[in-house]
């Protein structure tokens, strides 16, 4: 076993791990109890395990929890206090932008992370910044709409 | 509130990784949840069943039926706070514990509120009723002067501004109603709804946004378990050797085998992602598949249980004596469910009871199949519902929750279980493949004289408990074999004005893997075949494809969503197919379906342009129109028929289930692609109010039209018929070319 420091919401989180290659949802998830990220493929695929690290929209069931030390991690209960959401999760729940909700959390953090990166953008940008991640249920109108009324295009 | 609403309440909204260490009664408990320690009955035909009257004013109420993230969460309470006068926020929903909830059957064949809610909805009007008569005695004013508003029963608006009320705990304090429903219960008048009809926000939305809901995935028990279950290489093969030293070097995983059944169980999660993908295992034996190019032939070949009419009016002579019979062939392949997230289940198994949470749309009928395979009395089996991945009929969550029982009581601690991408998209229980032979003639005014539908289909079997488990079969627990895939033989015929019909069903004894009901079950690919036909025979007849239906219709509600999704979408009449042009070929279609013959009328028109060099089809606009009589939530419906159309058009473009010799190929999102944003077309959609109509479902029947209509639209963008679901590029390049030659 071996110490891992990791940046978490904020806060400095120290977990005990018997492989580097570890993946960061695991640990995020069994270790430090924030579930908010999900499994969805273990591939990469599919985005339901999205994290913020370094403010990047990224793939937690692809990053090592060795090559996560280091980084600010930002997940989705970290976006915002339960009594103020973010904008763009205001957007989504304005929006009423979920269905099973098992992809919400890969397609707000995405969202963010694309906004942050665009803040205007088009319908075609928005969806083109989706593309990689998957919704089941066909709750995609709703949530291209969220995200544009979280750029104040709604 | 209850003791046990309350605690599961808290235990709900603790989010996070919950760890339970209070609030989950024992099942000698749960059977009292009065705080007087009454006997609570889950007799469906009991006002009590149902309700819970709280002297604080709120109640609970027990459903059987789900929230599949279909907004039922809502929807319930709507329906039962406006019977009762009070605010949805003064509800407590319990959802699918056979504990606490009546058997109301499974959430499925969209009957959340067209059932459900409404045997609710007339226990709160019955409570209702029996409140005001309780209070008229009481306060010596006749009922009718009386109403019940806000937790008491009081003079209704008009009256002398002074009366008092009657508050509902003073009047049955801490007893039960001990009533049965009564069907005659009156309602109250819909032209005065406050609640129902409204977009009211759903609960678990910003529980959903903020990363707060617990799901199924999220839930954890004091020393639980993480488990993996290793699949066979091929159906049904038989485990020969387990070879304990290819995973030597993680620490702490128990391996546990039941005959064929092969797991692993570590304390850390990862550790036994780790253990199912090194633990080498050796096989043999196992069902073959066939051919997946010749799925289809192999279908007509299938021996046949028996032939059934379902549609057999006016004289099939005149379709045989015809000289010009049109014929046409239409075929779905199997799909999956393919649910986001892999099926997941959490089972606490002692030698004396079991509890287990789980995702299952069917909690009360897989209770009585974990008892047998647990060999436990059924009173001392607890299946609790929580919030899964999306489902759309049986996925792998039934699966996943028997694979955690067996587990659980191997090792004596509660287990949790996922399933990996590759088991839900390899094992999840599919959508059976669908054959449709259908012929009809015209008259001289391009009127339909004569239809014949032959569909092969496999037969459900008589009296099939639950569909067979995957870990009790490998574990070599007795189960009633059987198959069953929901009523898959509706919407075989023809919803138009046609004198000599028949429907026919081959019904097989088998299908290649393992089927179960997914969304509007066989009537996808049942309105494929007979809207896309239908669309055939107007191009035949050289009649706008709108026309052609309109004048085969004589039901005004049929009449009326068709007139107004032609109207949504700007629909300019004209024969298909659309001249011919240059560059991408624009065209569009529209298919109409009265779902099951009795439920809702879902009218749906579509454009599209194809690119004839790549043959890609990109479907730009949708508009439907939908009446499902009273609606309870217009914006939760609205978010279900938007889902409706975009996975019904994500199955009809790029869905199908690919295999080999042994076993399905396509395991994850590469090989089983679905559609993602880029694709998204825009939808508009027109509900029809209809509040003095009964309610009915809103996640399935605006799913049945979707592939016709887009088939339609293929049709008249580039005068080729596609028959054959997905609609690949590669399919539609070949189509090309073959019209080509």
């Amino acid at each position: 076993m071996a110490p891992y420091t990791l940046l978490v919401n904020g806060g400095t989180r120290t977990i005990e791990a018997d492989d580097p290659a570890k993946p960061l949802l695991y640990v995020l998830r069994g270790d430090l109890g924030l579930t908010a990220a999900k499994f969805g493929c273990g591939l990469g695929q599919c985005g339901a395990c999205t994290v913020l690290v370094d403010g990047a929209a990224l793939r937690s069931c692809q990053l090592a929890v060795s090559d996560a030390v280091g980084k600010t991690i930002t997940t989705l209960e970290g976006l915002a206090p339960p009594e103020h959401p973010h904008p763009v999760q205001a957007a989504f729940i304005a929006e009423a932008a979920a269905q099973c909700g098992y992809c919400t959390n890969g397609m707000v953090l995405t969202a963010k992370a694309l906004l942050d990166q665009n803040p205007h953008p088009t319908r075609a940008e928005i969806t083109d910044g989706l593309a990689d991640n998957l919704c089941r249920c066909g709750t995609h109108t709703r949530i291209v709409r969220a995200v544009l009324r979280a750029a104040g295009q709604g | 509130m209850t003791a046990l609403p309350l605690s599961r309440r808290m235990l709900l909204k603790a989010g996070g990784a919950v760890i339970v260490s209070f609030g989950i009664p024992s099942l000698a408990q749960a059977a009292s949840n009065q705080p007087t320690g009454a006997p609570r009955t889950l007799d469906p035909a009991q006002v009590d069943g149902f309700l819970a009257f709280h002297a604080d004013g709120t109640v609970s109420v027990f459903s059987g039926k789900v929230d599949l993230g279909t907004g039922l969460r809502i929807a319930i309470r709507q329906m039962a706070a406006e019977e009762l006068g009070i605010g949805v926020d003064q509800i407590a929903l319990i959802e699918g514990d056979t504990a606490l909830t009546p058997d109301q059957g499974p959430t499925a064949g969209s009957t959340g509120v067209a059932r459900g809610g409404v045997q609710i909805r007339q226990a709160a009007a019955t409570a209702r009723q029996a409140l005001i008569g309780l209070a008229a005695g009481r306060l010596k004013r006749p009922a009718g002067e009386l109403d019940l508003i806000a937790g008491e029963v009081r003079p209704v608006a008009g009256g002398p501004a002074d009366s008092p009320g009657v508050t509902v705990a003073s009047l049955i304090g801490d007893r039960l109603l001990d009533l049965p429903i009564d069907a005659k219960a009156p309602l109250r008048d819909p032209d005065g709804y406050k609640l129902v009809g409204q977009s009211l926000p759903r609960p678990d939305v910003p529980e959903k946004v903020m990363g707060r809901h617990v799901y199924v995935h999220d839930f954890s028990l004091p020393g639980m378990l993480h488990g993996r279950v290793i699949r066979p290489p091929a159906i049904d093969a038989r485990l020969e050797t387990v070879d304990e030293t290819s995973i030597a070097g993680l620490n702490g995983v128990r391996i546990i085998r039941i005959k064929d059944f092969l797991g692993v169980v570590a304390e850390d999660e990862w550790t036994a992602v780790r253990a199912a993908d090194r633990l080498k295992a050796t096989w043999s034996g196992g069902q073959h598949l066939p051919v997946q190019s010749d799925l289809y032939s192999a279908i007509r070949g299938t021996a046949v249980a028996r032939d059934a009419a379902v549609v057999s009016k006016g004289d099939p002579a005149v379709l045989r004596g015809s000289s010009q019979i049109h014929t046409a062939t239409y075929q779905w392949p199997i799909q999956s469910h393919a649910s986001l997230g892999p099926s997941c289940a959490v089972a606490d198994i002692t030698p004396d009871e079991a509890t287990i949470w789980t995702a299952s749309q069917s909690t009360h009928r897989f209770r009585l199949a974990f008892a047998k395979f647990l060999d436990l009395p059924a009173e001392r089996v607890r299946l609790i519902y929580l919030d899964g991945s999306g489902c759309y009929g049986m996925n792998g969550h039934d699966d996943a929750a028997a694979d955690a029982a067996l587990m659980s009581r191997a090792v004596g601690r509660p287990v949790r279980v996922q399933w990996m991408r590759a088991d839900e998209h390899g094992w999840d229980p599919k959508g059976p493949p669908q054959l449709l032979d259908v012929s009809a003639t015209l008259d001289s005014e391009g009127r339909i004289t004569a239809w014949r539908t032959e569909a092969w289909l496999p037969l459900a079997t008589a009296g099939l408990p639950n569909i067979p488990l995957l870990g009790p079969q490998a574990a070599g627990i007795g189960q009633v074999q059987g198959l069953s895939a929901g009523l898959i033989d509706q919407n075989t015929d023809p919803p138009y004005a046609v004198a000599n019909v028949e429907a026919t069903i081959h019904w097989l004894k088998s299908t290649p893997l393992r089927p179960s009901n997914i969304r509007a079950p066989g009537k996808i690919a049942n309105t494929f075949a007979i809207e896309g036909f239908t669309d055939e025979l107007a191009a035949v007849a050289g009649v706008d494809p709108v026309e052609f239906r309109r004048r085969g219709l004589s039901d005004p509600r049929g009449l009326d969503v068709l007139r107004r999704a032609a109207t949504l979408f700007g629909w300019e009449p004209r024969p298909s197919p659309a001249p011919a042009r240059n560059g991408p070929a624009e065209g569009r279609g529209i298919a109409y379906v009265h779902y099951k013959h009795s439920e809702n009328y879902v009218a749906l028109a579509m454009a599209v342009t194809v690119d004839p060099k790549s043959g890609a089809i990109r479907v730009t606009r949708v508009a439907c129109s939908h009446d499902c009589g009273l609606v309870i939530n217009p914006d939760a419906l609205k978010n279900q028929i938007e889902g409706a159309i975009v996975q019904t058009l994500s199955r009809g473009l790029h869905e199908e289930v690919t295999f080999d010799h042994d076993r399905v190929t396509s395991l994850d999102w590469a090989g089983y692609p679905i559609l993602t944003f880029p694709e998204l077309p825009e939808i508009t959609i027109d509900l029809v109010e209809r509040r003095h109509e009964p309610p009915l479902g809103g996640g399935e029947a605006a799913a049945a039209p979707v592939a016709a209509a887009l088939a339609n639209a293929v049709f008249d963008a580039i005068g080729i018929r596609l028959r054959t679901v997905p609609f690949t590029p590669d399919r539609v390049k070949a189509a090309i070319k073959e019209r080509g030659a």
